[in-house]
């Protein structure tokens, strides 16, 4: 039986790991070596990386960083942070990474158009940050969520489909780190009006809001980040993932 | 081809030697071959003929009778025919390639990623220590049709049943990726360094 992909992901400023709230208010989390051991241990689906200042500082994520990853983890995982050529892409292919996540570069649709058509769809996905501005709705963000691209997550979001991308994930950015619940409306729009992958960023808190997002959201892919690096009420920094059992939810029976 | 790298580290960690190769002679000579790849079915087989290495795999496979695991497209590659394009495959099992038509879209998006259960249809050496229905690790948006039902390994639910696993005599081919799936990855990859 099928069951959602519940992904932890892990933003990196340089080389250490950090955490968010909105997008700001960056926390040191630790060594993100040290997290993927933790995860191989707790046998996670999949893990994604973020590089958060790496489109902002005019590079790619650091491909020594990846090719470490990749020796360690025994899961897929996905990379994102600069990618804005193919020669990037393939880069961080040949390091050992199975994803591409991009996320500033998706305002070039003839890059996104080439870039699934050399890797495969199933290799590139595209992160969108969903944003309100006042009076005029959600929005979708680029450069760490300071550009505005369009003022429609769902029309872009079905551009992206028709590009050839395998998968979007879809980031509420006020959500973000506060590990109240998903925006589940906005992933119902998502899910509901494209026919790839969605998955779900931004709010979780607990495997609750996981089956949330599965079950009303119709998300396929359950990502977080809070809720893996923390721990009680006090955010004690504690690398963590539920047990098999806790996940075997499925819409399907 | 992207898991080229996390199939070779795998192997190596399991002891055995794993060599990357694009060379006829090393394919050969090789004790077994893997045939990794996530990409696209038209492109892998343009690169292999490129490289001039379908006559040596011919050889290896058919002649020699070594040992060949076919991973995703790698599996894929293995058929006569795929719909992602028009140049034939190495038509090792008389199947082809077909992409996902679901119907209910909203619950069933395509690519097919994430962790899904596999059966087990036939005893195999491969499948030793598995156990039917254990999940393993999907991304993919087209998948293998056999003529030859006695070929099918394993099958796997996602809108409908299909063939998620072949094999016949000393060929192997699987959709899902062991060298991703922790544990049960492990034990299938000890069966074919085992074979």
């Amino acid at each position: 039986m099928y069951r959602p992909r519940v992904i932890p992901v892990l933003l990196l400023k340089g080389n250490i790991l950090v955490k968010s709230v909105q997008f700001k208010n960056h926390n040191y989390i630790g060594d993100p070596i040290n997290a993927v051991k933790i995860f191989n241990d707790l046998k996670a689906d999949e893990l994604i990386f973020l590089d958060i200042e790496a489109s902002k500082q005019g590079r790619l994520i650091s491909l020594d960083f990846v090719r470490e990853v990749g020796e360690e983890a025994n899961m897929p995982f996905g990379v994102g942070g600069g990618v804005k050529s193919l020669a990037d892409i393939e880069s961080i292919i040949k390091a050992g990474a199975e994803r591409i996540i991009i996320n500033s570069a998706a305002e070039n649709n003839s890059f996104i158009k080439e870039a699934c058509l050399n890797f495969g769809s199933s290799t590139i996905s595209v992160c969108i940050d969903v944003k309100k501005k006042i009076f005029k709705g959600n929005h979708v963000w680029i450069n760490a969520g300071t550009k505005s691209i369009s003022n429609s997550p769902v029309n872009f979001a079905r551009k992206m489909e028709d590009l050839g991308v395998g998968e979007v994930i879809i980031q509420s950015m006020a959500n973000d780190g506060r590990m109240g619940g998903y925006d589940i409306e906005l992933i119902k729009e998502i899910t509901q009006n494209i026919t790839i992958p969605v998955t779900a960023l931004g709010g979780a808190g607990n495997t609750n809001d996981l089956l949330q997002a599965y079950d009303e959201g119709l998300a396929n892919g359950l990502a977080a980040g809070s809720m893996f690096v923390y721990h009680g009420s006090n955010k004690g920094v504690l690398v963590n993932y539920p047990e098999k059992k806790e996940l075997e939810f499925s819409r399907f029976i | 081809m992207g898991n080229l790298s996390s199939v070779a580290r795998r192997l190596n960690s399991l002891n055995s030697t794993a060599i990357i190769s694009s060379d006829a002679n090393e394919i050969l000579s090789a004790d077994k071959i893997i045939l990794p790849g996530v990409g696209h079915f038209q492109k892998a087989m343009k690169n292999i003929q490129s490289l001039h290495l379908e006559a040596a795999l011919h050889e290896a496979v058919l002649v020699k009778k070594t040992p060949v695991l076919g991973i995703c497209l790698g599996m894929q590659l293995m058929a006569n025919s795929s719909e992602e394009g028009s140049v034939k495959g190495l038509g090792w099992f008389d199947a082809e390639v077909v992409k996902f038509e679901v119907e209910d879209k909203v619950n069933y998006k395509v690519p097919h990623i994430g962790w899904n259960s596999v059966a087990i249809n036939k005893k195999s050496p491969i499948m030793n220590g598995i156990l039917h229905e254990e999940r393993f690790y999907f991304v993919h948006s087209y998948h293998i049709k056999m003529k030859n039902k006695q070929d099918i390994l394993n099958e796997t639910e996602y809108s409908y049943k299909f063939t998620s696993g072949i094999e016949r005599e000393n060929i192997f081919g699987v959709q899902y990726h062991p060298e991703k799936s922790h544990d049960a990855g492990n034990q299938f990859f000890k069966n074919f360094i085992a074979l």
